[in-house]
Protein backbone atom coordinates (compact mmCIF):
# COMPACT_ATOMS: atom_id res chain seq x y z
CA UNK A 1 0.00 0.00 0.00
CA UNK A 2 2.78 2.41 0.93
CA UNK A 3 4.56 1.87 -2.39
CA UNK A 4 1.48 3.07 -4.22
CA UNK A 5 0.66 -0.25 -5.91
CA UNK A 6 -2.97 0.39 -4.95
CA UNK A 7 -2.84 4.04 -6.02
CA UNK A 8 -1.57 7.27 -4.56
CA UNK A 9 -4.73 7.77 -2.47
CA UNK A 10 -4.29 4.46 -0.65
CA UNK A 11 -0.58 5.20 -0.14
CA UNK A 12 -1.47 8.55 1.47
CA UNK A 13 -3.99 6.82 3.75
CA UNK A 14 -1.37 4.25 4.73
CA UNK A 15 1.17 6.97 5.61
CA UNK A 16 -1.40 8.44 8.00
CA UNK A 17 -2.12 5.06 9.60
CA UNK A 18 1.63 4.53 10.06
CA UNK A 19 1.98 8.00 11.57
CA UNK A 20 -0.80 7.06 14.00
CA UNK A 21 0.96 3.82 14.89
CA UNK A 22 4.12 5.75 15.66
CA UNK A 23 2.37 8.32 17.88
CA UNK A 24 0.42 5.64 19.74
CA UNK A 25 3.46 3.39 20.16
CA UNK A 26 1.83 0.41 18.41
CA UNK A 27 4.08 -2.44 17.33
CA UNK A 28 1.82 -3.68 14.57
CA UNK A 29 -1.30 -2.96 12.58
CA UNK A 30 -4.49 -5.02 12.78
CA UNK A 31 -7.38 -5.53 10.33
CA UNK A 32 -10.71 -3.84 10.86
CA UNK A 33 -14.08 -5.07 9.57
CA UNK A 34 -15.94 -1.74 9.37
CA UNK A 35 -15.50 2.00 9.63
CA UNK A 36 -17.63 5.02 10.51
CA UNK A 37 -16.26 8.23 9.03
CA UNK A 38 -16.79 11.66 10.59
CA UNK A 39 -14.58 13.57 8.11
CA UNK A 40 -17.57 14.44 5.90
CA UNK A 41 -18.47 17.54 7.96
CA UNK A 42 -17.10 20.67 6.27
CA UNK A 43 -14.49 22.57 8.32
CA UNK A 44 -13.04 24.70 5.53
CA UNK A 45 -11.41 24.12 2.15
CA UNK A 46 -8.66 21.91 3.59
CA UNK A 47 -11.28 19.23 4.26
CA UNK A 48 -12.26 19.31 0.56
CA UNK A 49 -8.63 19.43 -0.59
CA UNK A 50 -7.96 16.25 1.40
CA UNK A 51 -10.82 14.17 0.02
CA UNK A 52 -10.01 15.45 -3.48
CA UNK A 53 -6.43 14.21 -3.04
CA UNK A 54 -7.78 10.79 -2.03
CA UNK A 55 -10.20 10.70 -4.98
CA UNK A 56 -7.53 11.84 -7.46
CA UNK A 57 -5.35 9.01 -6.12
CA UNK A 58 -8.18 6.54 -6.89
CA UNK A 59 -8.75 5.64 -3.23
CA UNK A 60 -11.77 3.49 -2.31
CA UNK A 61 -12.84 2.21 1.08
CA UNK A 62 -11.86 -1.45 1.63
CA UNK A 63 -14.37 -2.21 4.43
CA UNK A 64 -18.09 -1.42 4.80
CA UNK A 65 -18.14 2.23 5.78
CA UNK A 66 -20.91 4.47 7.11
CA UNK A 67 -20.81 8.28 7.02
CA UNK A 68 -21.45 10.69 9.88
CA UNK A 69 -23.50 13.88 9.65
CA UNK A 70 -22.56 16.60 7.20
CA UNK A 71 -23.34 20.31 7.04
CA UNK A 72 -26.72 20.08 5.26
CA UNK A 73 -29.87 17.99 5.21
CA UNK A 74 -29.68 16.64 1.66
CA UNK A 75 -33.29 15.44 1.79
CA UNK A 76 -34.72 18.71 3.18
CA UNK A 77 -32.29 21.39 1.93
CA UNK A 78 -34.88 24.15 2.46
CA UNK A 79 -34.25 23.85 6.23
CA UNK A 80 -30.78 25.44 5.83
CA UNK A 81 -30.89 29.13 6.77
CA UNK A 82 -27.21 30.05 6.33
CA UNK A 83 -24.93 31.13 3.48
CA UNK A 84 -25.79 29.06 0.39
CA UNK A 85 -22.16 29.12 -0.83
CA UNK A 86 -21.04 27.42 2.40
CA UNK A 87 -23.93 24.95 2.14
CA UNK A 88 -22.76 24.08 -1.36
CA UNK A 89 -19.21 23.30 -0.13
CA UNK A 90 -20.66 21.21 2.69
CA UNK A 91 -22.83 19.29 0.23
CA UNK A 92 -19.88 18.72 -2.10
CA UNK A 93 -17.81 17.26 0.76
CA UNK A 94 -20.62 14.86 1.71
CA UNK A 95 -20.86 13.75 -1.91
CA UNK A 96 -17.08 13.27 -2.29
CA UNK A 97 -17.02 10.89 0.69
CA UNK A 98 -19.90 8.91 -0.77
CA UNK A 99 -17.97 8.57 -4.02
CA UNK A 100 -15.08 6.88 -2.16
CA UNK A 101 -17.49 3.98 -1.72
CA UNK A 102 -18.88 4.86 1.71
CA UNK A 103 -22.58 4.38 2.36
CA UNK A 104 -24.44 7.73 2.47
CA UNK A 105 -25.96 7.18 5.92
CA UNK A 106 -25.08 10.70 7.19
CA UNK A 107 -25.90 9.82 10.78
CA UNK A 108 -24.13 10.21 14.11
CA UNK A 109 -25.94 7.07 15.32
CA UNK A 110 -24.71 4.33 12.93
CA UNK A 111 -25.49 1.81 15.68
CA UNK A 112 -29.19 2.21 14.79
CA UNK A 113 -28.55 0.51 11.43
CA UNK A 114 -28.93 -3.22 11.92
CA UNK A 115 -26.50 -4.10 9.13
CA UNK A 116 -23.86 -1.59 10.26
CA UNK A 117 -23.72 -2.64 13.92
CA UNK A 118 -20.53 -4.44 14.84
CA UNK A 119 -20.76 -7.54 17.01
CA UNK A 120 -19.11 -7.86 20.41
CA UNK A 121 -15.35 -8.14 20.06
CA UNK A 122 -15.29 -6.94 16.45
CA UNK A 123 -12.36 -4.62 15.59
CA UNK A 124 -13.60 -1.45 13.84
CA UNK A 125 -12.52 2.16 13.27
CA UNK A 126 -15.22 4.63 14.23
CA UNK A 127 -15.23 8.42 14.35
CA UNK A 128 -17.77 10.69 16.15
CA UNK A 129 -17.41 10.83 19.93
CA UNK A 130 -20.85 9.52 20.91
CA UNK A 131 -20.63 6.64 18.43
CA UNK A 132 -17.15 5.70 19.67
CA UNK A 133 -18.31 5.56 23.30
CA UNK A 134 -21.44 3.60 22.32
CA UNK A 135 -19.49 1.17 20.15
CA UNK A 136 -17.02 0.24 22.89
CA UNK A 137 -19.33 0.43 25.88
CA UNK A 138 -22.75 -0.73 24.70
CA UNK A 139 -21.88 -2.98 21.73
CA UNK A 140 -18.62 -4.30 23.13
CA UNK A 141 -16.98 -3.80 19.73
CA UNK A 142 -13.51 -2.27 19.71
CA UNK A 143 -12.45 1.13 18.45
CA UNK A 144 -10.16 3.97 19.46
CA UNK A 145 -11.09 7.61 19.01
CA UNK A 146 -10.55 8.05 15.29
CA UNK A 147 -10.61 11.72 14.39
CA UNK A 148 -10.87 13.53 11.09
CA UNK A 149 -8.63 12.16 8.27
CA UNK A 150 -7.56 9.09 10.25
CA UNK A 151 -11.07 7.59 10.20
CA UNK A 152 -11.18 7.54 6.41
CA UNK A 153 -7.52 6.48 6.22
CA UNK A 154 -8.48 3.42 8.27
CA UNK A 155 -11.50 2.76 6.01
CA UNK A 156 -9.29 2.92 2.90
CA UNK A 157 -6.47 0.75 4.25
CA UNK A 158 -8.63 -1.53 6.40
CA UNK A 159 -5.88 -1.28 9.02
CA UNK A 160 -5.37 0.47 12.36
CA UNK A 161 -2.59 0.51 14.96
CA UNK A 162 -2.89 -2.29 17.51
CA UNK A 163 -3.21 0.07 20.47
CA UNK A 164 -5.54 1.40 23.13
CA UNK A 165 -9.09 0.03 23.23
CA UNK A 166 -8.38 -2.48 20.47
CA UNK A 167 -6.48 -4.37 23.18
CA UNK A 168 -8.27 -6.20 25.99
CA UNK A 169 -6.16 -4.80 28.84
CA UNK A 170 -7.07 -1.19 28.00
CA UNK A 171 -10.79 -1.95 28.34
CA UNK A 172 -10.53 -2.63 32.08
CA UNK A 173 -12.25 -0.13 34.37
CA UNK A 174 -9.78 1.58 36.69
CA UNK A 175 -12.25 4.01 38.28
CA UNK A 176 -15.47 2.96 40.04
CA UNK A 177 -18.24 5.56 40.24
CA UNK A 178 -20.97 4.48 42.65
CA UNK A 179 -24.36 6.16 43.02
CA UNK A 180 -24.65 7.37 46.59
CA UNK A 181 -27.51 6.22 48.85
CA UNK A 182 -29.13 9.68 48.65
CA UNK A 183 -29.95 9.23 44.92
CA UNK A 184 -33.65 8.24 45.09
CA UNK A 185 -34.83 5.02 43.40
CA UNK A 186 -37.20 6.96 41.11
CA UNK A 187 -34.31 9.01 39.74
CA UNK A 188 -32.15 5.91 39.27
CA UNK A 189 -34.78 4.61 36.91
CA UNK A 190 -35.66 7.82 35.04
CA UNK A 191 -34.66 8.50 31.41
CA UNK A 192 -33.53 12.02 32.29
CA UNK A 193 -30.93 10.76 34.77
CA UNK A 194 -28.69 9.32 32.07
CA UNK A 195 -27.81 12.52 30.21
CA UNK A 196 -26.99 14.23 33.50
CA UNK A 197 -25.04 11.26 34.86
CA UNK A 198 -23.05 11.27 31.60
CA UNK A 199 -21.89 14.84 32.26
CA UNK A 200 -20.60 13.75 35.70
CA UNK A 201 -18.99 10.64 34.17
CA UNK A 202 -17.11 12.70 31.56
CA UNK A 203 -15.86 15.14 34.17
CA UNK A 204 -14.69 12.47 36.61
CA UNK A 205 -13.30 9.97 34.11
CA UNK A 206 -11.67 12.25 31.50
CA UNK A 207 -10.16 9.66 29.18
CA UNK A 208 -9.97 6.77 31.66
CA UNK A 209 -12.35 3.81 31.66
CA UNK A 210 -14.85 3.99 34.52
CA UNK A 211 -17.47 1.54 35.79
CA UNK A 212 -20.78 2.93 37.06
CA UNK A 213 -22.29 0.88 39.86
CA UNK A 214 -25.67 1.19 41.53
CA UNK A 215 -28.10 1.38 38.61
CA UNK A 216 -30.89 -1.17 38.10
CA UNK A 217 -29.60 -3.89 35.70
CA UNK A 218 -30.62 -4.25 32.05
CA UNK A 219 -30.79 -0.55 31.17
CA UNK A 220 -32.22 0.06 27.69
CA UNK A 221 -30.07 1.19 24.80
CA UNK A 222 -31.49 4.72 24.51
CA UNK A 223 -30.48 5.49 28.10
CA UNK A 224 -26.97 4.13 27.61
CA UNK A 225 -26.77 6.19 24.39
CA UNK A 226 -27.65 9.39 26.30
CA UNK A 227 -25.03 8.49 28.90
CA UNK A 228 -22.37 7.89 26.23
CA UNK A 229 -23.10 11.10 24.32
CA UNK A 230 -22.96 13.25 27.44
CA UNK A 231 -19.78 11.62 28.77
CA UNK A 232 -18.05 12.09 25.41
CA UNK A 233 -19.01 15.79 25.50
CA UNK A 234 -17.83 16.74 29.00
CA UNK A 235 -14.82 14.39 28.84
CA UNK A 236 -12.78 12.40 26.31
CA UNK A 237 -14.64 9.23 27.29
CA UNK A 238 -14.24 6.49 24.68
CA UNK A 239 -15.42 3.64 26.91
CA UNK A 240 -17.26 3.05 30.17
CA UNK A 241 -19.05 0.17 31.88
CA UNK A 242 -22.46 0.13 33.53
CA UNK A 243 -22.56 -2.83 35.89
CA UNK A 244 -25.41 -5.17 34.96
CA UNK A 245 -26.14 -3.41 31.66
CA UNK A 246 -23.11 -3.26 29.35
CA UNK A 247 -21.67 -6.43 27.81
CA UNK A 248 -18.24 -6.41 29.46
CA UNK A 249 -19.65 -5.67 32.93
CA UNK A 250 -21.99 -8.50 33.99
CA UNK A 251 -20.49 -7.87 37.40
CA UNK A 252 -18.27 -5.13 38.81
CA UNK A 253 -15.46 -7.69 39.07
CA UNK A 254 -15.76 -8.39 35.34
CA UNK A 255 -15.50 -4.68 34.52
CA UNK A 256 -12.38 -4.49 36.69
CA UNK A 257 -10.91 -7.63 35.04
CA UNK A 258 -10.79 -9.04 38.58
CA UNK A 259 -8.18 -6.50 39.65
CA UNK A 260 -8.46 -3.77 42.27
CA UNK A 261 -9.74 -0.35 41.14
CA UNK A 262 -7.33 2.59 41.24
CA UNK A 263 -10.04 4.79 42.74
CA UNK A 264 -13.65 4.59 43.90
CA UNK A 265 -15.87 7.65 44.14
CA UNK A 266 -19.47 8.36 45.04
CA UNK A 267 -21.88 10.35 42.89
CA UNK A 268 -24.44 12.03 45.13
CA UNK A 269 -27.70 13.83 44.46
CA UNK A 270 -25.96 17.21 44.76
CA UNK A 271 -23.42 16.23 42.07
CA UNK A 272 -26.27 15.31 39.75
CA UNK A 273 -28.25 18.47 40.51
CA UNK A 274 -25.24 20.63 39.84
CA UNK A 275 -24.49 18.87 36.51
CA UNK A 276 -28.15 19.32 35.57
CA UNK A 277 -27.89 23.02 36.43
CA UNK A 278 -24.78 23.40 34.29
CA UNK A 279 -26.67 22.22 31.22
CA UNK A 280 -28.98 25.23 31.30
CA UNK A 281 -27.51 28.57 30.28
CA UNK A 282 -30.84 30.41 30.18
CA UNK A 283 -33.37 31.14 32.92
CA UNK A 284 -36.70 29.27 32.85
CA UNK A 285 -38.69 32.50 32.72
CA UNK A 286 -37.10 33.64 29.42
CA UNK A 287 -39.33 33.28 26.33
CA UNK A 288 -39.06 29.90 24.62
CA UNK A 289 -38.47 29.88 20.88
CA UNK A 290 -37.60 26.33 19.94
CA UNK A 291 -37.27 22.76 21.19
CA UNK A 292 -34.56 20.54 19.73
CA UNK A 293 -34.75 16.76 20.20
CA UNK A 294 -32.78 13.89 18.68
CA UNK A 295 -29.11 14.53 19.47
CA UNK A 296 -27.53 12.08 18.79
CA UNK A 297 -29.98 11.12 16.03
CA UNK A 298 -33.18 9.67 17.52
CA UNK A 299 -33.81 5.94 17.41
CA UNK A 300 -37.08 4.56 16.05
CA UNK A 301 -38.12 3.85 19.66
CA UNK A 302 -37.41 7.46 20.67
CA UNK A 303 -39.40 8.82 17.71
CA UNK A 304 -42.28 6.59 18.81
CA UNK A 305 -42.09 7.96 22.36
CA UNK A 306 -42.12 11.55 21.10
CA UNK A 307 -45.12 10.77 18.88
CA UNK A 308 -46.95 9.18 21.82
CA UNK A 309 -46.27 12.21 24.03
CA UNK A 310 -47.68 14.46 21.28
CA UNK A 311 -50.81 12.34 20.78
CA UNK A 312 -53.93 14.56 20.56
CA UNK A 313 -51.75 17.63 21.13
CA UNK A 314 -50.25 20.30 18.90
CA UNK A 315 -46.99 22.24 18.99
CA UNK A 316 -47.63 25.87 20.04
CA UNK A 317 -47.64 28.21 17.00
CA UNK A 318 -44.76 30.31 18.38
CA UNK A 319 -42.50 27.29 18.94
CA UNK A 320 -40.31 25.44 16.45
CA UNK A 321 -40.07 21.74 17.43
CA UNK A 322 -37.20 20.10 15.61
CA UNK A 323 -36.49 16.35 15.84
CA UNK A 324 -33.24 15.06 14.33
CA UNK A 325 -32.76 11.48 13.18
CA UNK A 326 -30.94 9.44 10.56
CA UNK A 327 -32.35 9.16 7.04
CA UNK A 328 -32.63 5.36 7.31
CA UNK A 329 -34.50 5.56 10.63
CA UNK A 330 -36.75 8.25 9.11
CA UNK A 331 -37.58 5.94 6.18
CA UNK A 332 -38.77 3.26 8.64
CA UNK A 333 -40.61 5.86 10.73
CA UNK A 334 -42.35 7.04 7.57
CA UNK A 335 -43.43 3.48 6.70
CA UNK A 336 -44.80 2.90 10.16
CA UNK A 337 -46.69 6.19 10.32
CA UNK A 338 -44.58 7.52 13.20
CA UNK A 339 -43.12 10.37 11.15
CA UNK A 340 -46.61 11.31 9.95
CA UNK A 341 -47.87 11.51 13.53
CA UNK A 342 -44.94 13.76 14.48
CA UNK A 343 -45.41 16.06 11.49
CA UNK A 344 -49.16 16.10 12.05
CA UNK A 345 -48.59 17.45 15.56
CA UNK A 346 -46.40 20.23 14.16
CA UNK A 347 -42.89 18.78 14.55
CA UNK A 348 -40.21 19.25 11.88
CA UNK A 349 -37.93 16.29 11.08
CA UNK A 350 -34.27 16.89 10.27
CA UNK A 351 -31.83 14.31 8.84
CA UNK A 352 -28.19 14.15 7.64
CA UNK A 353 -27.03 16.97 9.93
CA UNK A 354 -27.73 18.42 13.36
CA UNK A 355 -29.25 21.67 14.57
CA UNK A 356 -26.20 22.58 16.68
CA UNK A 357 -23.67 22.43 13.83
CA UNK A 358 -25.72 24.01 11.04
CA UNK A 359 -27.91 27.13 10.78
CA UNK A 360 -31.29 25.42 10.93
CA UNK A 361 -33.24 27.05 13.78
CA UNK A 362 -35.23 30.20 13.05
CA UNK A 363 -33.14 33.20 14.10
CA UNK A 364 -35.78 34.68 16.39
CA UNK A 365 -33.87 35.03 19.69
CA UNK A 366 -35.13 33.51 22.94
CA UNK A 367 -34.12 30.20 24.40
CA UNK A 368 -34.04 26.65 23.08
CA UNK A 369 -35.02 23.63 25.14
CA UNK A 370 -33.48 20.19 24.66
CA UNK A 371 -33.45 16.74 26.25
CA UNK A 372 -29.89 16.16 25.00
CA UNK A 373 -26.89 16.87 27.21
CA UNK A 374 -24.69 16.91 24.12
CA UNK A 375 -26.84 19.57 22.41
CA UNK A 376 -26.94 21.60 25.64
CA UNK A 377 -23.15 21.30 25.93
CA UNK A 378 -22.22 22.46 22.41
CA UNK A 379 -25.04 24.70 21.15
CA UNK A 380 -24.15 27.80 23.24
CA UNK A 381 -20.63 27.91 21.73
CA UNK A 382 -21.50 26.70 18.23
CA UNK A 383 -24.66 28.61 17.37
CA UNK A 384 -24.94 31.04 20.28
CA UNK A 385 -28.12 29.44 21.59
CA UNK A 386 -29.31 29.98 25.15
CA UNK A 387 -30.35 26.57 26.41
CA UNK A 388 -32.68 24.96 28.94
CA UNK A 389 -32.15 21.26 29.55
CA UNK A 390 -35.12 19.08 30.52
CA UNK A 391 -36.51 15.57 30.24
CA UNK A 392 -38.14 14.48 26.97
CA UNK A 393 -41.55 14.93 28.60
CA UNK A 394 -40.57 18.43 29.83
CA UNK A 395 -39.51 19.32 26.29
CA UNK A 396 -42.74 18.11 24.68
CA UNK A 397 -44.89 19.78 27.36
CA UNK A 398 -42.98 23.03 26.79
CA UNK A 399 -43.32 22.79 22.99
CA UNK A 400 -47.08 22.39 23.39
CA UNK A 401 -47.62 25.08 26.02
CA UNK A 402 -45.24 27.63 24.45
CA UNK A 403 -43.30 28.25 27.65
CA UNK A 404 -40.68 26.39 29.68
CA UNK A 405 -42.23 23.62 31.80
CA UNK A 406 -39.99 21.47 33.95
CA UNK A 407 -40.79 18.78 36.46
CA UNK A 408 -38.27 19.44 39.23
CA UNK A 409 -39.77 17.01 41.74
CA UNK A 410 -37.69 14.02 40.64
CA UNK A 411 -34.53 16.03 41.38
CA UNK A 412 -35.82 16.83 44.86
CA UNK A 413 -36.02 20.51 43.95
CA UNK A 414 -39.20 22.25 45.06
CA UNK B 1 13.76 34.13 12.07
CA UNK B 2 12.81 32.19 15.16
CA UNK B 3 9.16 32.24 16.21
CA UNK B 4 7.96 33.49 19.59
CA UNK B 5 6.32 31.30 22.21
CA UNK B 6 2.69 31.51 23.23
CA UNK B 7 2.41 29.62 26.50
CA UNK B 8 -1.19 28.59 27.24
CA UNK B 9 -2.09 27.91 30.86
CA UNK B 10 -4.77 25.38 29.86
CA UNK B 11 -5.17 22.91 27.01
CA UNK B 12 -7.04 24.12 23.94
CA UNK B 13 -9.24 22.23 21.51
CA UNK B 14 -8.55 23.86 18.15
CA UNK B 15 -12.09 22.95 17.07
CA UNK B 16 -14.22 25.61 18.71
CA UNK B 17 -11.03 27.12 20.14
CA UNK B 18 -9.20 28.65 17.17
CA UNK B 19 -10.59 30.58 14.22
CA UNK B 20 -8.58 29.28 11.24
CA UNK B 21 -9.39 32.46 9.28
CA UNK B 22 -7.57 34.70 11.76
CA UNK B 23 -5.58 32.42 14.08
CA UNK B 24 -7.43 33.91 17.04
CA UNK B 25 -8.14 31.95 20.22
CA UNK B 26 -11.95 32.04 20.32
CA UNK B 27 -12.81 29.66 23.18
CA UNK B 28 -14.63 32.03 25.55
CA UNK B 29 -13.93 29.71 28.52
CA UNK B 30 -10.15 29.78 27.93
CA UNK B 31 -8.12 32.17 30.12
CA UNK B 32 -6.16 33.43 27.09
CA UNK B 33 -9.26 34.11 24.99
CA UNK B 34 -8.38 36.69 22.32
CA UNK B 35 -4.69 35.70 21.92
CA UNK B 36 -3.46 34.90 18.40
CA UNK B 37 -1.83 31.53 17.65
CA UNK B 38 -0.66 32.41 14.17
CA UNK B 39 3.10 31.94 13.67
CA UNK B 40 3.69 31.24 17.37
CA UNK B 41 5.21 28.22 19.10
CA UNK B 42 2.09 27.23 21.02
CA UNK B 43 2.96 25.53 24.30
CA UNK B 44 0.13 23.79 26.19
CA UNK B 45 -0.39 20.82 28.50
CA UNK B 46 -2.69 18.94 26.10
CA UNK B 47 -4.71 19.16 22.90
CA UNK B 48 -7.99 18.66 24.80
CA UNK B 49 -9.11 16.50 22.01
CA UNK B 50 -12.08 17.23 19.81
CA UNK B 51 -11.52 14.92 16.87
CA UNK B 52 -12.24 17.79 14.46
CA UNK B 53 -9.17 19.69 15.67
CA UNK B 54 -7.18 17.90 12.96
CA UNK B 55 -9.31 19.59 10.30
CA UNK B 56 -8.95 22.99 11.96
CA UNK B 57 -5.15 22.66 12.06
CA UNK B 58 -5.00 21.66 8.37
CA UNK B 59 -7.34 24.52 7.46
CA UNK B 60 -5.18 26.98 9.43
CA UNK B 61 -2.10 25.80 7.51
CA UNK B 62 -3.98 26.32 4.23
CA UNK B 63 -5.08 29.79 5.33
CA UNK B 64 -1.56 30.70 6.51
CA UNK B 65 -2.66 31.23 10.12
CA UNK B 66 -1.25 28.06 11.72
CA UNK B 67 1.10 28.04 14.71
CA UNK B 68 4.82 27.62 13.85
CA UNK B 69 4.90 24.57 16.12
CA UNK B 70 2.84 22.96 18.87
CA UNK B 71 4.49 21.74 22.08
CA UNK B 72 2.45 19.45 24.33
CA UNK B 73 2.82 17.61 27.60
CA UNK B 74 1.46 14.36 26.19
CA UNK B 75 1.21 12.77 22.71
CA UNK B 76 -1.85 13.90 20.76
CA UNK B 77 -2.89 11.70 17.87
CA UNK B 78 -5.43 14.21 16.54
CA UNK B 79 -3.02 17.14 16.21
CA UNK B 80 -0.30 14.88 14.84
CA UNK B 81 -2.62 13.65 12.08
CA UNK B 82 -3.74 17.21 11.32
CA UNK B 83 -0.11 18.20 10.95
CA UNK B 84 0.66 15.20 8.73
CA UNK B 85 -2.27 15.98 6.43
CA UNK B 86 -1.28 19.64 6.17
CA UNK B 87 2.22 18.61 5.15
CA UNK B 88 0.82 16.22 2.52
CA UNK B 89 -1.53 18.84 1.09
CA UNK B 90 0.43 22.06 1.39
CA UNK B 91 4.06 21.06 2.03
CA UNK B 92 4.17 23.02 5.29
CA UNK B 93 5.46 21.30 8.44
CA UNK B 94 3.96 22.28 11.79
CA UNK B 95 6.04 20.20 14.21
CA UNK B 96 4.03 18.64 17.06
CA UNK B 97 6.40 17.91 19.95
CA UNK B 98 6.09 16.39 23.40
CA UNK B 99 8.18 17.88 26.22
CA UNK B 100 8.33 17.16 29.94
CA UNK B 101 6.95 19.81 32.34
CA UNK B 102 10.53 20.80 33.22
CA UNK B 103 11.46 21.24 29.55
CA UNK B 104 8.29 23.20 28.89
CA UNK B 105 8.89 25.44 31.90
CA UNK B 106 12.09 26.75 30.26
CA UNK B 107 10.01 28.23 27.42
CA UNK B 108 8.74 31.65 28.48
CA UNK B 109 5.73 33.33 26.94
CA UNK B 110 6.69 35.87 24.28
CA UNK B 111 10.33 34.74 24.01
CA UNK B 112 12.01 33.52 20.82
CA UNK B 113 12.21 29.73 20.48
CA UNK B 114 14.90 27.89 18.51
CA UNK B 115 13.04 24.77 17.42
CA UNK B 116 16.20 23.00 16.28
CA UNK B 117 17.64 23.25 19.80
CA UNK B 118 14.75 21.52 21.57
CA UNK B 119 16.01 18.36 23.22
CA UNK B 120 12.75 16.53 22.78
CA UNK B 121 10.91 13.42 21.89
CA UNK B 122 9.35 14.58 18.67
CA UNK B 123 5.89 13.23 18.01
CA UNK B 124 6.39 14.40 14.51
CA UNK B 125 8.82 16.71 12.77
CA UNK B 126 8.03 15.69 9.22
CA UNK B 127 7.05 12.64 7.24
CA UNK B 128 10.50 11.65 5.96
Amino acid sequence: MLRGDLGAGTALAMRLVQQAAEVSGAERLIDISRAHVDSCLYHGEATLDFVQRLADGRARVRVPTTLNVGAVDLLHPELYRGDQAVAERGRLLMDRYRSLGARPTYTCAPYHLADARPARGEQVAWGESNAIAFCNSVLGARTNRYGDFLDVAAAITGRVPDAGLHRTEARRATLVLRLAPDVPPALRDADVLFAVLGIVLGRRAGSTVAAIDGLPPGQPEDRLKALAAAAASSGSVAMFHVVGSTPEASTLADALHHQPASAEELIGLDDLRSARGELSTAASREPLRAVSLGTPHASLAALGRYADMLEHRRVHPDIELLVSTGRDVLATADERGIAGRLRGAGAELLVDTCSYIAPILRPTGGTVMTDSAKWAWYAPGNIGARVIFGSSADCIDSAVSGRVVRDDAIWGVS
Amino acid sequence: MNPRALVLSEGLSLWGGMDPASGELIDAHHPQHGANLSGRVVVMPSGRGSSSSASVLAEAVRAGTAPAAIILGEPDLILSIGSAVAEELYGVVVPVLVLSPAERAVIKDGELVDLTMLASRPVRLGLD
